[in-house]
């Protein structure tokens, strides 16, 4: 399709999907557990009525609380624009542009601690630090699975990559090791169980849901927008990993992120939260998987 | 060049008139409008040279036992010109505010002989004018850090005596093999002559590594930068952080023009150093709750990321990959710059901070963001750009360093070196993460919230010539993050040089680096467009002000927030095993508990070393005690006994 | 008249030893003023007898400046900073007087051993110079050496200097510019001694004594 077209689609996915997935995940968890579950589009309804509610703000808070929300959202939208949604090539890929994929998600990730060490409580600085941990040991985790997929295809765009994935047979064992890395990176960077409990409202217990305690009104809806967008990539990225072929082809991308959300759900309801000492094994595990994978990349690209 | 004799000559001047009246506010003035007008004559000349791409000579006779003082300009000597000139120039600006005008004099003149002794090493062409350089650089800075004449102070003099100069005599014995090989002291003629043979070429590449790594900050001769550089007031720390370790990297990449297309193996052993550099740089620099300490730490982090751009840039010459080794030295040299100019902000601005609080330790402060809103901000600015995010000038380095290793690690034959190349990646990515978080921290702990001491509630802001130096600094990482195809324009000559690949192959970086500009721009333009439809929905609504919720707690006390030990804790925890942790703890004990205590602290094996380097020297050094026995006159007989001595031994022959 | 260098050079030395075994303090310095005229004529005397030294403007000028600092400026110098930091007007030792008149002849006829040794390659203008030269300065030296007082070791860097004067005024064909550079040493010595005078070292330390200065020992 023409450029044109292709940029309408991707901002289209982009923008309009991400809240369907929270509600997918809604619905098979509640489904699981032999409930009826909220509608599919709930999440879109929670969003506007957010959007028309007023705010309430610390006494403590600077402009970086107001800019959080803000500066999670746009590096999250603008590490869309560098996935391969609509057509074999994003709007802005270009070699190397994994590098910055990664680290747009790590700048809204910077703000929303920043903000949440604004507001001078101990709540919210523990859910920054253990969001600064978690993170911290899974940011080698999605480089490695990257690199693997790099050095099997080739390839050094995130486009690139995703769109040579499936002429190589004998990359299997690379892709399969990185489909489950990514995996783990996504239940992290989405603070899903078995690493946080999106549900819960146990401070103690928290990581992500408490860095945004005292958001309201406009903010806690863009960042619940910004959270389904993150989600929503993702998916998208380890669907196109996972099955190799629905690289740039938005329908087939849209389905895939959602059955991505299906199974993120289905993960959800079998397994407990880990005790946070374990969630850091199991993201050394992660990049232990994802070495693997680089491993098998290095090995078997004489042969590919 | 005239324009650099310009700069130099300015410069001393300046220092002179400022030793001269120190002591009054004269000689403060005299010394800053010399320097000043110095750096500026020289960034200028640097600039000018650089975008030339000029190579050009002079030579001063001199009868010195060796010859003739050589001075030359080439790409790379222009550019660290620049690093040299910039951010000296800021430092200046800061100092004018920082400094009390009784102690200004003073220390503007050293400052200046810093500042010029730099230039004069970065455009010294024979080994002696390139020592000569060196050492006043060394004596210059030494009694900058020994400014103050504290404990701590004198404490970290001496260690980084030591340390200099155990470096200064593996460069001699570096100089001493070229020279040999060479049969002359002028670089011109190392170059010429090339790599010594066989194992000879290696040893000299070791001896460089361990001389210039002590200088740069590398690990595991890095144990006097934390002591050094807090200990110095703050415009030096800035000026010490910034620009004189990347002298260490100098004359890495000078060793590296003479010795020829370096193998594999070098470039290997540069990653292992850098890696290990950045690693246990960040992991420590998390562990600290001294804001200078931090930030010193960090220098050696990110001199560890130049370390590994130069290992990737010499795997790629010697896997002859002309355009990974661009990329390589090309991200390197850019990341010297971006960290001069981002590194001497957050000293800067943890200046004004130390100043106004009265205290370094982050655990005092907080809520210096209502007190202090421009440092805040522009400590923020230097916080995101040392962390390497985008939009900010220290993606753009760490991303072509990125880029170099990605490339070399799938186009490289060698399984080894492919795989060597592309472990940088997560280990880089390990080390943003954890150097995110670890300004995350300190901005959090620092700048927001409420303040743990009444201190740092009466906290102002820092006076008006730091703000405009930090003011400035700030603006160059924002414009070097969104525009960095003109930086690269400014990397692009001593990389091609230093890869031996011609200009014109850098266009593909180029071309990737516009949509990286573009990105920056989309990202600011998209916050802005948040920011103001939030402010449009709000306006007719009811906005509420209330307390942080406090989850029923009756009286919080600001002492209550999250201190940085507690955020920085459960982040080093997976790595306890690689570094020693001596933590104490005394729990709360019983129904209502009074106390309740939990220290940290980390052990710095960098340090342990240079302990026992200095014990080495103390042991065989104090046998010379008993010469040493108080009046002058004794002196003065040993002098003139070796008179004697040499008389006798000379004359008669 | 090939005598008047040899007569000014013998005369030099004979202050030295002077110098050195005098135990007043004003007779020190004006030994040193009288080194100092001794000097400014020898380049003069040099030229007449023997043509060496080319005369001209410059040397002419070089005498008279040499004379005027050596032996006059510099001595002023000295007598007033003795008044003001009111320095006892005892010279005193740390080898005994006698001890050093015989080290002084050792040194002198040291000097003259090295003089015979040492060889310069062009003609020097009076066989005394190099002999001449020596000895100041190890004279100087032991000066500086042998007493305590913070004045007279000036004393003693300034007949170390005289002599250094001495052996460039030998090597002034050769190298011009040491003569000029001697010179410029001088105003090194009188930043000293305003040095002693300004910080009143006799207060801070009791007499200009050195000995206080052993409180640096570790």
């Amino acid at each position: 399709m023409n450029p044109l077209a292709g940029v309408t689609v991707h901002l289209l996915m982009l923008l309009a999907l991400p809240p369907l997935l929270p509600g997918v995940i809604g619905r098979v968890k509640a489904w699981m557990a032999g409930r009826a579950g909220p509608p599919l589009v709930q999440p879109y309804r929670d969003l506007f009525r957010l959007l028309r509610k007023g705010a309430v703000y610390s006494r403590t808070v600077t402009w970086v609380f107001v800019a959080g929300p803000a500066v999670a959202l746009a590096s999250t939208f603008l590490a869309g624009l560098l996935l391969p949604l609509a057509s074999g090539r994003a709007p802005m890929a270009f070699d190397g542009d994994l590098v910055l994929f990664a680290y747009l998600l790590g700048l809204g990730r910077f703000f929303t601690m920043a903000a949440a060490l604004d507001t001078g409580s101990s709540f919210e600085g523990m859910g920054a630090s253990r969001e600064a941990a978690f993170s911290a040991l899974a940011e080698p985790a999605l480089f490695l699975a990257l690199a693997a997929l790099a050095m099997t295809t080739g390839r050094l765009s995130l486009s690139g990559i995703l769109g040579g994935l499936d002429a190589l047979p004998a990359a299997v064992p690379a892709i399969l090791l990185s489909v489950a890395a990514l995996g783990a990176v996504l239940l992290v960077e989405n603070a899903r169980i078995p690493i946080d409990d999106p549900a819960t409202h146990l401070e103690l217990t928290m990581v992500h849901e408490v860095m945004v305690l005292d958001h309201s009104g406009p903010d806690l809806a863009v960042i619940e927008y910004a959270s389904a967008m993150k989600l929503f990539i993702t998916s998208a990225l380890l669907a196109a990993v996972a099955a190799p072929g629905l690289a740039g082809h938005p329908l087939g991308l849209a389905v895939g992120a959602l059955v991505v959300a299906g199974t993120v759900g289905l993960v959800e309801s079998v397994t407990a939260r880990l005790r946070l000492p374990r969630v850091k094994q199991f993201l050394v595990g992660a990049s232990a998987l994802g070495a693997v994978a680089l491993a098998a990349a290095v090995f078997t690209r004489g042969a590919a | 060049m005239s324009l650099v004799a310009a700069a130099l000559s300015l410069g001393a001047v300046g220092a002179f008139f400022a030793a001269l009246l120190r002591g009054r506010p004269a000689g403060g003035t005299a010394g800053f409008l010399g320097g000043l007008a110095a750096c500026a004559i020289g960034a200028g000349a640097g600039f000018l040279l650089l975008v030339r791409n000029e190579t050009s000579g002079a030579v001063i006779p001199w009868s010195s036992p060796f010859g003739a003082l050589t001075f030359g300009i080439d790409p790379l000597s222009s550019f660290f010109l620049i690093c040299i000139y910039v951010v000296g120039g800021l430092s200046l600006l800061y100092g004018r505010g920082y400094f009390p005008r009784a102690r200004a004099g003073a220390a503007f003149a050293w400052m200046n002989v810093l500042v010029a002794a730099m230039a004069v090493v970065v455009i010294a062409r024979d080994a002696v004018t390139f020592l000569v350089g060196w050492e006043v650089m060394f004596a210059a800075s030494w009694l900058l850090v020994t400014f103050d004449d504290d404990e701590e102070a004198r404490a970290a003099g001496f260690t980084y005596l030591v340390a200099s100069q155990a470096g200064v005599i593996l460069i001699l014995i570096l100089f001493g093999l070229l020279a040999r090989h060479s049969g002359g002291v002028r670089f011109a003629a190392f170059a010429a002559a090339g790599a010594p043979p066989g194992v000879l070429a290696s040893i000299c590449f070791a001896t460089a590594l361990a001389g210039f790594a002590t200088k740069a900050g590398l690990w595991p001769l890095h144990g006097w930068l934390p002591q050094a550089h807090p200990a110095a007031p703050s415009p030096v720390s800035a000026l010490l952080s910034g620009v004189m370790i990347k002298m260490g990297i100098y004359g890495l990449l000078r060793t590296l023009t003479f010795l020829g297309p370096p193998p594999a193996a070098w470039g290997l052993a540069l990653l292992v150093v850098g890696g290990l550099s950045a690693l246990g740089g960040v992991l420590l620099a998390l562990a600290q709750h001294d804001l200078k300490r931090l930030l010193a730490y960090h220098s050696v982090e990110n001199v560890g990321i130049i370390a590994l751009g130069i290992g990737i840039g010499m795997l790629g010459q010697a896997t002859h990959a002309p355009r990974v080794a661009w990329a390589g030295y090309a991200g390197a040299l850019l990341h010297t710059l971006n960290h001069g100019l981002f590194k001497g902000l957050l000293f800067q601005a943890a200046g004004a901070v130390g100043q106004s609080v009265g205290s370094r330790d982050l655990e005092k402060l907080g809520g210096l963001s209502r007190r202090m809103p421009a440092t805040a901000v522009l400590f923020l600015v230097g916080a995101v750009a040392i962390s390497g995010l985008p939009p900010l000038n220290g993606f753009v380095s760490e991303w072509l360093v990125y880029l170099a290793a990605l490339r070399e690690g799938t186009l490289a034959a060698q399984k080894g070196v492919a795989a060597a190349a592309i472990l940088v990646v997560p280990l880089l990515a390990l080390v943003g993460g954890l150097a995110a978080a670890c300004f995350v921290k300190v901005f959090g702990v620092a700048f927001l919230g409420e303040p743990r001491t009444p201190a740092a509630a009466a906290a102002r802001d820092a006076a008006r010539p730091m703000r405009v130096a930090m003011a400035l600094g700030a603006a160059a990482c924002v414009a070097i993050g969104i525009a960095p195809a003109a930086a690269l324009r400014l990397v692009a000559g001593p990389a091609a040089a230093l890869s031996g690949t011609p200009l014109a192959d850098a266009d593909p970086a180029l071309g990737a680096l516009r949509n990286v500009s573009l990105g920056a721009a989309l990202l600011l333009l998209v916050t802005l467009g948040l920011l103001a439809a939030r402010r449009a929905l709000l306006r007719r609504r009811e906005v509420g002000a209330a307390p942080t919720w406090d989850c029923g707690y009756v009286q919080t006390t600001p002492r209550m927030q999250y201190t940085a030990s507690s955020f920085a804790a459960p982040i080093l925890e997976p790595f306890e095993g690689l570094l020693s942790l001596h933590a104490r703890r005394e729990g709360p004990e019983g129904y209502f508990p009074m106390h309740a205590r939990d220290e940290r602290h980390l052990e710095d094996p960098g340090e342990a070393i240079v302990r026992r380097m200095l014990r080495a020297v103390a042991l065989v050094l104090s046998p010379l005690r008993a010469l040493q026995r108080g009046p002058v006159q004794l002196y003065l007989l040993y002098v003139f006994l070796t008179l004697l001595a040499l008389l006798l031994w000379q004359v008669p022959s | 008249m090939s005598g008047v260098p040899d007569l000014l050079l013998a005369l030099l030395i004979l202050v030295g030893l002077y110098m050195v075994s005098t135990s007043r303090l004003h007779a020190c310095v004006r030994a040193g003023a009288l080194q100092g005229i001794v000097l400014g004529m020898l380049p003069i005397a040099l030229q007449w007898t023997h043509g060496i030294v080319p005369l001209s403007l410059h040397v002419v000028t070089l005498s008279v400046g040499a004379i005027a600092i050596k032996a006059v400026a510099i001595p002023r110098l000295l007598l007033r900073s003795i008044r003001e930091a009111g320095v006892r007007r005892e010279v005193e030792p740390m080898v005994s007087l006698h001890g050093s008149i015989v080290g002084a002849a050792a040194l002198v006829g040291l000097a003259f051993w090295l003089g015979e040794r040492m060889v310069l390659p062009f003609p020097v203008g009076s066989r005394l110079l190099v002999p001449a030269a020596i000895s100041n300065v190890l004279l100087g030296f032991l000066i500086v050496v042998a007493r305590r007082k913070a004045i007279t070791q000036v004393v003693g860097y300034l007949a170390l200097e005289n002599g250094v004067f001495v052996f460039g005024l030998a090597l002034a064909q050769e190298q011009p510019i040491l003569v000029e550079l001697s010179v410029l040493l001088d105003v090194l010595v009188c930043v000293f001694v305003m040095g002693i005078a300004i910080h009143h070292i006799s207060r801070t330390f009791d007499h200009v004594d050195t000995d206080a200065l052993a409180s640096l020992r570790e």
